[in-house]
């Protein structure tokens, strides 16, 4: 049994962990969270020059071509310090769709750039509240041209280009496309919503030109495929994010004084923290088995990859709620660093389907396990 | 990251295998025995051919094996029904005080018994008044020439009524704070003044004893460590309980609450079909499949030779409580005829039933759920202990609930 990660990667690990503490501290994720830069710019720059966006990028496009075991290592160290940058959108998302369906020629287009991360790309699907349906998109490309509105887009308001999905005739309605967002003809506004320090955009699509990614139909079967490799790796973010949050709430308890004593001695708060404590273990033990599924390319993907999903899900909106409830009034205050967690587990959790959409989709697995 | 064994402990795994293959005992052989026969003979067995208590030193019945291997002889012994496994408590709790306190000669004369399940022990600590707070007991020991004569009532005693032998706390001085006035010693169980009773538990079942001690003497010789220094002792003991108690052994998981969830019906579909019965099976299966891939981990530190981490302390206090919720929900979809605990009449014959009525227990055996989330909370987080408004004052002063 050798389930867990080797001395290298824990060695990348830590390297990440140290960088990320001196480059992106939570004065970092404040200062895009206030300030009016959609994403921390230089820091983004840094996490490139590192290699981190080409991690499993193959070597002929100019990646690393490392595993997942070690990109899941960068996302958990992403997500403990919340960076403010679009590296799941670019890498997680964006990557792996052009990885999944991009044509010899795509590939050599698209993949060095975003492994040097000259080229921020992401992928735009919703169009309205409530799941987002192959049978009922707005979005419609015609002679190669695309038409309709995508909102929220998550970095659609600094990424060149993005992968969108959009009705055609065949198949189950949906195609992807990639589209360079510099197009004259999108119109691309920043939107207000829960967590500023990642941005989001509506982007109207005016008949700007549009390149199939796959083939026609069969976007939606692309996508799902992409969503069980980004949750794997959504899963470590939120779980560095959780550990983080249960970090933060323990030295608070630990330091605040009531009644006399510390407040971390009261049972009703070391109960809250031992329950985030099994919470975030139950979510890094699905997270390890997740990682170990996309790495191996393993056929029980889909069940491992839903599975870490609503783990790290429930885990990490646990912590970051409680988190806020253990620092008492001032954990409720803009001043305190609580709210990040707060918002970014929020934000996490609706990236690529929610907790009911990733319940549905691990009980749907393990009914094909049962059936085989 | 992947799930073989190392060449070594493949090797050892084959071995084990083989064993097995040839040993375990026949239907014929298991034929006319109890369980505590069954239980005995397959132990010897084990014994006459090497493969008992193999983590202990040879000279007292084992073969110095790794922690790993124990796991992988664990793991192998399971795939048989083989009969209970009654020797936990003695090898697993009272063979290593005895291998820490006892004298060589007490060593020599009981743990080879104890490995070749000829000697049954069990563990007297629990009281009345001491269940989650143990240092808390009252059964006294006063001196008397080269004896100490015990009078008071232990409970919570599995097998006592089976037992040779138990391991017994004593309060030895109520005049000193608590932890500082136990011993320790062990005791026959056969000595006059020994009186056992069931406990008859919710579940109809009877697992445990009460046991009482009317002036039973025992020789001081079966002292394990010094006069006052029974907690320490006790601490040796309780390192070794098995943590993971979880909920283990029951037919109720995921799977058996999806099957019924397919063949019972809500608003004329199959149950399985409904939204809200789908994400509660996500929520188990989150739980289910966290403690197995957290086993997963703590099996990797042990075959690399390090000691685990601390991740699965949480087995229990997630295992036990998820079983509960599983079977009250097994029970629910079964609406009017869950009612029913028969095996001919009731859905899966009564495995549901069954383990609603016994998981109560489970959440209180070995820690209860929230003495376990105290020891994530001390020992894994570090958080302080609370106030104890029984330190330092004399056990004699301090408030109770005992009657006596």
């Amino acid at each position: 049994m050798n389930f867990e990660f080797s001395s290298e990667q824990e060695m990348l690990r830590d390297q990440a962990r140290g960088l990320l503490a001196e480059h992106c501290p939570a004065s970092a994720v404040r200062a895009v969270l206030e300030g009016d830069e959609p994403y921390d710019a230089q820091l983004w720059k840094l996490v490139t020059e590192m290699g981190w966006t080409a991690t499993v990028i193959p070597e002929q496009y100019d990646g690393l071509g490392l595993s997942y075991l070690e990109l899941a290592v960068i996302a958990e160290e992403m997500g403990r310090a919340m960076a403010p940058i679009p590296f799941s959108s670019s890498v997680y998302m964006a990557t792996e769709a052009i990885l999944a369906a991009g044509s010899d020629s795509q590939k050599e287009q698209w993949l060095p750039r975003l492994a040097s991360g000259e080229l921020i790309g992401t992928v735009a699907v919703a169009e309205a509240a409530g799941q987002t349906s192959a049978q009922r998109l707005k979005t419609t490309v015609s002679n190669g041209a695309i038409s309709g509105t995508k909102v929220p887009v998550i970095d659609g308001d600094i990424a060149h280009f993005a992968i969108v999905v959009a009705s055609c005739e065949r198949g189950d309605g949906a195609t992807l496309y990639l589209v360079d967002l510099s197009d004259s003809a999108i119109v691309r506004n920043q939107v207000p919503t829960i967590d500023p320090s990642r941005s989001q955009a509506r982007i109207e699509f005016n008949g700007a030109k549009a390149e199939r990614l796959g083939a026609e139909g069969e976007g939606w079967s692309v996508l799902q495929q992409v969503y069980n490799h980004a949750a794997v790796l959504f899963s470590w973010e939120q779980l560095g994010g959780s550990d983080a949050a249960l970090e933060m709430a323990k030295e608070y308890a630990m330091g605040r004084i009531a009644f006399g004593r510390p407040i971390a001695s009261y049972q009703a708060i070391k109960h809250k923290l031992a329950n985030m404590y099994v919470k975030n273990t139950l979510a890094r033990s699905n997270a390890y088995y997740g990682a170990w599924a996309l790495s191996t390319g393993d056929s029980q993907l889909p069940l491992a990859a839903a599975t870490a999903r609503v783990a790290a899900i429930q885990a990490y909106y646990f912590s970051s709620k409680e988190n806020i409830q253990t620092h008492g009034g001032m954990g409720y205050t803009w001043e305190f660093d609580c709210q990040f967690h707060y918002r970014r587990a929020k934000l996490l959790s609706l990236s690529i389907g929610s907790e009911a959409t990733w319940q549905d989709k691990l009980v749907t697995a393990l009914e094909h396990n049962n059936a085989a | 990251m992947d799930f073989y064994d190392t060449p070594e402990e493949a090797n050892f795994r084959a071995e084990a295998q083989a064993f097995l293959e040839a040993n375990v005992p026949t239907e014929q052989e298991m034929a006319g025995l109890d369980y505590i026969a069954a239980a005995k003979f397959w132990q010897q067995r084990k014994f006459d051919h090497g493969w008992a208590t193999i983590g202990w030193p040879k000279e007292f019945g084992g073969r110095g094996a790794t922690a790993i291997e124990k796991v992988i002889l664990g793991q192998e012994e399971g795939k048989y029904d083989v009969a209970a496994n009654i020797f936990q408590i003695g090898q697993g709790m009272a063979a290593p005080t005895l291998m820490a306190y006892a004298s060589e000669e007490q060593k020599a004369r009981y743990l080879p018994k104890l490995s070749s399940g000829e000697e049954v022990w069990c563990q007297l600590f629990s009281e009345p008044a001491g269940g989650s707070d143990l240092a808390a007991l009252r059964t006294k020991a006063e001196r008397d020439g080269d004896d100490w004569v015990v009078n008071g009532q232990k409970i919570w005693t599995s097998g006592a009524h089976y037992s040779d032998f138990g391991i017994l706390v004593v309060r030895t001085d109520p005049e000193v704070p608590k932890h500082q006035g136990l011993s320790y010693f062990f005791i026959d169980m056969k000595s006059a003044g020994v009186e056992i009773k069931p406990i008859k538990q919710m579940s109809g079942g009877a697992n445990f004893n009460e046991v009482y001690f009317t002036d039973v003497r025992i020789p001081d010789a079966q002292r394990l460590g010094e006069v006052g220094q029974g907690w320490q002792v006790a601490l040796t003991t309780l390192m070794n309980e098995r943590a993971t108690i979880g909920g283990g052994g029951l037919a109720v998981g995921v799977e058996s609450v999806m099957k019924l969830a397919q063949r019972v019906n809500i608003d004329d579909r199959p149950a399985i079909e409904d939204k809200q019965v789908r994400a509660k099976l996500a929520d188990w299966h989150v739980q289910e499949a966290g403690l197995k891939y957290t086993s997963y981990r703590t099996l990797s530190a042990l075959s690399r030779g390090d000691i685990p981490g601390p991740e699965n302390s949480i087995g229990k206090l997630v295992g036990a409580p998820k079983t509960q919720d599983m079977a009250s929900f097994a029970i629910d979809l079964m609406e009017n005829s869950g009612a029913m605990w028969d095996p001919e009449f009731a859905e899966d014959a009564g495995v549901f039933q069954s383990a609603f009525m016994s998981i109560p227990g489970l959440r209180i055996a070995g820690g209860t759920d929230e003495i376990m989330a105290n020891i994530i909370a001390e020992r894994v987080l570090g958080l302080p202990q609370e106030p104890r408004m029984d330190k330092g004052i004399p056990f004699s002063k301090v408030p109770t609930s005992a009657k006596y």
